[in-house]
């Protein structure tokens, strides 16, 4: 019923003979205080993901952070499905970011599709280690034996071993380099419905995130950054900061952006409150007489409109036909500029990070990250210390969506922890956390299409105009580089429209306000103008949007089933007068979701009714969290549609707070139904690909109802 | 010099002043200091030590710091602790049911499985308890009027609508068992 945190220090590392720590959420021990387990209470090692004790306890790792997506299910239901084990029979633990776990970094919606082989692998190694010492035991073949619930049964007799009397001797065996997966038809747990083991600590209090952890002696800490983003802190006066009680050091921190450093100013006190009190006593002057691009929303987009401009088509990305040739020599043709704006991550847990940098050099971090290997190495290079000297604590994650894969707030911690020399939790205020960044990126789409003279729609160009994450971050775009990742996700493979003629290019507009990965990352902002685009070339050439899009997607039959299920749901509910829908796909992280919106009007507002969402993921763990993953990109998409974005005005950031950058509420909430289509596919992604198609399918059905193209975002529905 | 704050829509910064409070939290009687401007969140969190009360935004905004005073959902990040009167009982999501015995809201929660991160939920549940008080047999309107102070930046809010239905139907039943 309840959840708490364990920590294992020296945990035993049968295989690879290194030592780590883990820290692990076990559902059985109450309270959510930091427990020290011995390696007794954990088991051997059959393999870096499966430990086994001798009392039979099961005990499986989540390599892949939970921020709210329901990895700390889908991992451990990859292993103990082949491991031939009930989910709730086993703990679950987090990775520490060793490397024996591979990859630990949740985002790009992976983890199902990016372990499904792997991790399935890990449990039937495990439980072919331990057959193998029961048939070993009875000297009997392996195929005389199966096993079941943790239990390996004899088939001709009623002998049987647990998996804790078979770990001893399993341990001394070769570990199979392929075993045998299950059939799909054979699973027990994936594909099936079961409910999350981490929700009833979600509903009483006990969960324990990040910004929860408590360890002894700690001091907390506030942050105060330059408003103006890259500024640097050339005086401050903490005169009636320093009358507050408990407050014990101000101090000069670093601040990481994108790609660099500056100044920060941490004050720590030996409660919270204290902390921020003070902080708000504090007068600073910082300098940003560097910062003169772009730094102001307002020219970002002025030099994003002039890159938009008449035969200024970017850097080609994709060409498949002569594009221009066609389009200049046609007479139905057209041409709409699409725009979406910066937007914030705003998970409700603002960042925060725990660190102790003890005497001894080395250092513990408890941290609401999204990925534990980055946050050991990340870790390592800021104190330049060899990463055996570092322990990292993944905790849960209060949302994240992105932005705590970018681990600036960890390394503010560490760096105070290092100079006050005691443990420090650092919670950035909600101010800082939105105000700060990074950013989802605003960006263009200048859409240009041809009816050809079959009067269907025959070419497409797309031509993405914004900062680039890539080239931010790493400086890793060349000025005749197209970023890799949008032409991935706009190109003729991904979208699988059949123009004869498409053409894909990029503009990149440099702007120092950091940017950043946000849910679904770029397919957010061009899914706005592509999809629109469709409809708009649709009607230009006389179709119905749908009917065009199957034309499109002719060559294309698992596409063509998720239209097919469009065209199903609209035949099931019919459309009450007054009403309009309009719908929208696109296919990001390797599965197709679909959306269709529902709208009315009464006066001059415009109220959504009901979306529903189809989701081709291909195999996937859970139906019911694929479910609430996707209601959940239904509730972010329309936010990003309909609300407010980041704006800079003078330099600084206009928005602070929820009042001035609003998040749907309940009662704005549609009506909302999700459908799954089963196959037998590979697994895609299953946390981002719901949120691309909502924006454009509301687009698309506000012009349905009103006959009206909105081209930008976010869309104010009380003044269509 | 220019004031670094962002704008912060807070009570000021009233007092320097030391006291002592005792707080009836959750039926325990808890004696702490703070300085009396001390907003009740981070005396719950830091100076009791209950951490199911959560930090969301700082200006009654977002909701995830409801706690009830006197079983009255009030938003305890602007809530200073020399406001709570004398004998005044406060309940945060730690004592509003038992492992063994769960409330209605937190059974309904767990059945319509509505957490994604979990981070809000404390005060969702904190705020679908005190309506559940007032409107035992809340409609979708009274749903949403009650709920709409509770952001869920995960999006959970057709599940919240479908368990707060569930509750009231799990609480009746249960009222009729007992008649």
């Amino acid at each position: 019923m309840s959840t708490t945190i364990e920590r294992r220090t020296f945990l035993k590392q049968s295989i690879l003979g290194t030592t780590g720590l883990i820290i692990g959420v076990h559902s059985s021990i109450a309270g959510n205080r930091l427990v020290k387990l011995s390696i007794e209470d954990i088991g051997t090692e059959l393999n870096p993901f499966v430990l086994i004790d001798a009392m039979g306890k099961i005990t499986l790792v989540n390599s892949r952070p939970d921020m709210g997506q329901g990895s700390i299910q889908a991992v451990p239901s990859l292993i103990a499905e082949e491991l031939e084990v009930r989910l709730d029979q086993v703990n679950i633990i987090s990775s520490d970011g060793r490397s024996k776990y591979g990859s630990q970094q949740s985002g790009g919606s992976s983890t199902v599709r990016g372990l499904w082989t792997n991790l399935r692998q890990a449990g039937a190694a495990a439980k072919e280690m331990l057959i193998q010492a029961a048939a070993n035991t009875w000297k009997t073949a392996p195929d005389q034996c199966y096993a079941l619930e943790g239990v390996v049964y004899h088939k001709t007799s009623d002998k049987k071993l647990s998996y804790g009397e078979l770990v001893k001797d399993a341990i001394k065996l070769e570990v199979p380099k392929s075993p045998k997966l299950k059939d799909p038809k054979e699973f027990k747990i994936l594909g099936k419905y079961n409910k999350r083991s981490d929700i009833p600590a979600k509903t009483n209090g006990t969960a324990v995130f990040g910004i929860d952890v408590v360890v002894p002696g700690m001091l907390y800490a506030v942050t105060i950054h330059a408003p103006s983003v890259q500024g640097k802190l050339t005086n401050y006066d903490a005169t009636q900061a320093k009358l507050v009680k408990g407050v014990k050091h101000i101090i000069k921190t670093e601040h990481s952006y994108p790609n660099g450093k500056t100044d920060a100013l941490a004050i720590v006190a030996d409660n919270y409150w204290s902390a921020l009190k003070a902080s708000r006593l504090i007068t600073c002057t910082w300098d940003h007489a560097d910062l003169k691009i772009n730094l102001d929303t307002a020219k970002y987009f002025k030099d994003a409109y002039e890159a938009a401009g008449p035969d200024k088509n970017g850097i080609r990305a994709e060409e498949d036909g002569d594009f221009d040739a066609y389009y200049n020599s046609s007479d139905k043709k057209l041409e709409s500029v699409y725009e979406t704006p910066f937007l914030a991550h705003a998970a409700i847990e603002p960042v925060n990070a725990t660190a102790h940098v003890k005497e001894d050099g080395s250092v513990e971090v408890w941290a609401p990250i999204q990925g534990p290997d980055g946050a050991l190495n990340d870790t390592a290079e800021l104190l330049k210390i060899p990463k055996e000297k570092v322990q990292i604590h993944p905790q849960l994650l209060g949302g994240s969506f992105g932005r705590k894969a970018f681990m600036d707030f960890m390394k503010e911690a560490i760096d105070i922890s290092r100079q006050v020399k005691a443990p420090v939790k650092l919670i950035w205020t909600r101010e800082e956390d939105m105000a700060q960044g990074p950013f989802r990126p605003a960006m263009l789409s200048k859409m240009r299409g041809v009816i050809g003279t079959n009067n269907k729609p025959a070419a497409l160009s797309h031509h993405a105009i914004g900062e680039s994450i890539q080239g931010q971050h790493w400086n890793g775009l060349m000025n005749y580089q197209a970023d890799s990742w949008l032409a991935g996700e706009l190109s003729k493979e991904n979208h699988k429209y059949g123009f004869g003629i498409h053409h894909l290019s990029y503009s990149r507009v440099k702007t120092p306000i950091p940017i950043l990965w946000w849910r679904s990352v770029y397919a957010s902002n061009f899914s706005w103008g592509q999809e629109c685009f469709i409809d708009e070339l649709a009607h230009l050439a006389g179709q119905d949007p749908i009917e065009a899009r199957k034309q499109l997607l002719r060559n294309s039959k698992r596409d063509l089933k998720v239209i097919e299920k469009v065209e199903e749901i609209n035949k099931a509910n019919p459309l009450p007068a007054g009403h309009a829908r309009g719908m929208a796909m696109f296919r990001s992280f390797e599965s197709m979701a679909a959306a269709i919106v529902e709208v009315t009007k009464s006066g001059n507002q415009i109220k959504i009714v009901k979306v529903y969402s189809i989701l081709d993921c291909g195999q996937y763990v859970n139906p019911d969290n694929v479910k609430a993953q996707t209601e959940g990109n239904i509730v972010m998409g329309l936010t990003s549609a309909i609300k407010g974005g980041i704006t800079f005005t003078g330099g600084q950031c206009d928005q602070t707070n929820y009042h001035q950058y609003p998040i749907m509420r309940i009662a704005e909430t549609p009506l909302m139904e999700v459908h799954i289509m089963d196959n037998l596919e590979k697994p895609g992604g299953v946390g981002e690909p719901g949120l691309p198609p909502i924006a454009p399918a509301l687009g698309n059905a506000i012009f349905n109802l009103i006959k009206k193209r909105i081209y930008k975002l976010p869309i104010d529905l009380s003044n269509v | 010099m220019q004031p670094n704050q962002y704008q912060i829509l807070i009570f000021g910064i009233q007092s320097f002043k030391m006291a002592t409070f005792n707080l009836i939290i959750n039926g325990q009687r808890h004696k702490v200091e703070a300085e009396d401007d001390m907003p009740l969140l981070w005396a719950i969190r830091d100076l009791v030590g209950l951490k199911g009360t959560k930090y969301g935004c700082g200006i009654a905004q977002c909701g995830a710091c409801t706690i009830h005073l006197d079983g009255k959902p009030v938003r305890s990040c602007q809530y200073p602790i020399s406001a709570v009167k004398k004998k005044q009982s406060i309940t945060t999501i730690e004592g509003i049911g038992t492992p063994q015995v769960l409330h209605a809201v937190q059974a309904a929660w767990i059945e319509e499985q509505v957490p994604q991160c979990g981070y809000c939920q404390s005060g969702q549940i904190m705020s679908a308890v005190a309506m559940l008080t007032d409107h035992p047999n809340p409609s979708d309107t009274d749903i949403d009027t009650y709920m709409s102070g509770n952001i869920c930046r995960c999006g959970t809010y057709d599940r919240i609508r479908k368990a707060i239905h569930r509750a009231a139907d799990m609480s009746k039943t249960k009222a009729m068992g007992t008649n």
